[in-house]
């Protein structure tokens, strides 16, 4: 009776591990392999070894160390920045009466809107042309060259960018998770004398707290994947630019004019990975105190 | 800590209809003496947690002024007015140990009353012990049943020694049994810190066992005040008096012509002296003698034998209800073949109110 229902729950399992393993665990197990394989040929499916050579040659690629550099700078600017002031948003949000409604849609508009349109528009309020200096030079009174400027100037569009795109969504789930905190709480809070801030800290963030770790592993692991928004600004050669990020960097050694290193690509693709694995971890291990699930 | 309430008045907006305005508290009037229990009584949705709101401060009235004592607190903030107040829910916070949520209004506190650690400690402690959970200061409310997050949430709203307490519905959320003894216990409590405290249910056994007072409201208004004993002896109203006993009081259409009470056309009562008009007879179930030559004739439909009394299930064309309910001496015996039941009735416990007004006559 226990083996038929055992070949009963794997029948039902069938089909999403046929689909998972087609499409997620065999290219997962076939990164592996590519990144070991020592000059991989494409065309003639040939290596010379078996190794670490890729790992190497990809750490010693400085497009590559400038694209790590980029990432880190993105993650460790924009996850904190883009949290915290989707927080406050929330707050104000779950706050206000009149107009709430018309507010949180104004506020959710960028999630629904195309990466690419927004990259355009960001073109248009930052990037110098022969006949304008941009939106924020007029506005600021400055004659900044955002777009094909200094490094930091092109961080700091990055940054707002990636900022603005992500926070819709956090705004929406914290706005939820806000609205399910039993007003009782607050009513007890005050009636027991706590002030605003005391019951921010006490009592909302607490509440909310599994809420904001879920936002930020996952704002953490997303900013790692960034690449989209940097092309969206800078256009598809962001090596010129100075821009690139550990998936753009992945992306050009698989199909930009000198592509096809399939090892690199996949040595690449598994540092990132280390990375994510190794700063979830770091979370997960940071968090264990501070988060109350109820 | 006395409390004075005058001319309280509490309007919304409504939810549903635009434009309409719901009276939730209606010109409520009354002083409540100091070191009391209050029973707010009322079925629901008559006001009487928008009054405790009032109360607290988390509400403002729209009209009307609070007294505590003789400071005017209409306009104070609830974390100025000095009150306790327990949830239906407790409202624990569900993060913190038992001491970290009894401790939590004696942290808010600034200025001079301001405490250091160790008094905070001690002062959870004293009243942890007071309402009984000192074993259990380093549990999670979730970690503990509901009679003793009750004890939790009473001892919160104690630690900081408040000038009124306020229970919102403290029982509902328990099983009977622990119900009738955490009524006790709530009793014991107030006794030995003698806070002036108003508990608010629906229920109005609870309300009747416990209280020094009962307040009956409906639909905002003050219908009665007073001891419970009196309340249930002299309802001034039909309101009232189906609100408070059970089982129920029975209701008769009724009329009073020639000094005499009459249910269909039977006089059951004489009161001499009192106008002709069409009434409501309520006879409360105690109210009944069994008489074979007795005045008022019910048709049978069975007994329950419920050891110490018994109760005659009846039926007659006047009652207003699905049936009368008679609880009577289980020395009376009735045969099982009996079609007819007839009764006297006690003066003192039949009750007639005006057919329009309802008001007592």
């Amino acid at each position: 009776m226990k083996e038929k229902n055992n070949l009963k729950a794997w029948l039902y399992l069938l089909p999403a591990i046929l689909f998972l393993g087609v499409f997620m665990l065999y290219p997962l197990i076939d990164v592996l392999i590519y990144s070991v394989e020592e000059n991989y040929a494409s065309i003639a499916r040939t290596y010379t070894g078996v190794g670490l050579g890729n790992f190497r040659k990809v750490l010693s690629d400085e497009l590559f160390i400038q694209a790590l550099k980029n990432t880190f700078i993105l993650v460790i600017i924009t996850v904190p920045v883009s949290t915290g002031l989707s927080l406050l948003i929330a707050l104000g949000l779950s706050a206000i009466k009149p107009l709430k409604k018309a507010f949180q849609t104004i506020y959710f508009l960028p999630y629904v809107t195309n990466t690419l349109a927004v990259g355009l528009v960001f073109m248009i309020l930052f990037d110098k042309t022969e006949y304008t200096r941009g939106l924020v030079n007029l506005l600021l009174g400055t004659d900044i060259d955002f777009i094909d400027g200094g490094y930091w100037t092109k961080m700091l569009v990055t940054c707002l960018y990636t900022v603005w795109i992500v926070m819709p969504f956090k705004i929406l789930i914290l706005t939820s998770a806000l609205a399910s905190v039993n007003q009782d709480y607050y009513k007890a809070a005050r009636v027991d004398g706590a002030s605003s801030a005391r019951i921010f800290r006490k009592i909302t963030l607490p509440m909310i707290s599994p809420t904001v770790f879920y936002l930020i592993i996952t704002g953490f692991i997303g900013a790692f994947k960034a690449y989209s928004d940097e092309v969206a600004l800078f256009g598809t050669n962001l090596n010129a630019a100075g821009m690139n990020t550990i998936v753009g960097y992945v992306y050009d050694m698989l199909y930009s004019d000198t592509g096809g290193q399939y090892g690199n690509a996949a040595a690449a693709a598994l540092i990132l990975f280390a990375i994510v694995f190794t700063i979830t971890y770091i979370n997960l291990k940071f968090s264990r105190n501070k988060v109350q699930y109820m | 800590m006395k409390v004075v309430l005058e001319n309280l008045t509490k309007r919304f907006a409504s939810r549903h209809v635009k434009g309409e305005v719901v009276v939730a508290v209606d010109h409520f009037s009354f002083e409540i003496p100091d070191g009391q229990l209050i029973g707010l009584l009322g079925p629901s949705g008559c006001g009487k947690s928008t009054t405790l709101n009032l109360i607290s401060g988390l509400e403002t009235p729209t009209e009307g002024r609070i007294l505590f004592g003789d400071e005017d607190v209409t306009n104070v903030p609830p974390e100025g007015r000095g009150v306790g107040l327990v949830f239906q829910n407790y409202a624990l916070y569900p993060h913190l140990t038992v001491e970290e949520n009894i401790i939590f209004p004696l942290e808010n506190l600034k200025g001079e009353k301001k405490m250091t650690k160790q008094a905070m400690h001690e002062k959870a402690m004293e009243v942890a012990r007071l309402v009984q959970i000192d074993q259990l200061m380093e549990r999670k409310p979730k970690e503990m049943s509901g009679g003793q997050q009750q004890r939790v949430a009473i001892a919160r709203a104690l630690v900081k020694i408040p000038r009124v307490l306020l229970l919102d519905e403290p029982l509902s959320n328990l099983d009977a049994r622990l119900r009738l003894q955490t009524r006790e216990e709530l009793r014991r409590i107030q006794r030995e810190t003698g806070v002036t405290t108003i508990f608010v249910t629906h229920d109005q056994e609870e309300a009747m066992s416990i209280s020094d007072l009962i307040i009956v409201m409906k639909a905002g208004k003050v219908h009665q005040i007073g001891k419970p004993q009196d309340v249930y002896d002299e309802p001034v109203n039909l309101f009232v008096a189906q609100f408070l006993g059970t089982p129920q009081i029975n209701v008769f259409e009724g009329a009073i012509r020639d000094g005499k009470v009459w249910i269909g056309n039977e006089a059951v009562l004489d009161v001499p002296g009192k106008e002709n008009r069409e009434i409501w007879v309520g006879i409360r179930p105690e109210g009944f003698i069994p008489d074979e030559n007795g005045r008022f004739t019910c048709r049978m439909d069975r007994v329950e034998v419920m050891g110490r009394d018994v109760s005659v299930v009846c039926t007659n064309e006047q009652m207003t209800g699905k049936s009368i309910r008679a609880i009577v001496s289980s020395e009376n015996t009735f045969r099982p073949d009996q079609k007819m039941v007839r009764f006297n009735l006690k003066p003192h416990k039949v009750f007639l109110f005006d057919r329009e007004s309802e008001e007592r006559v």
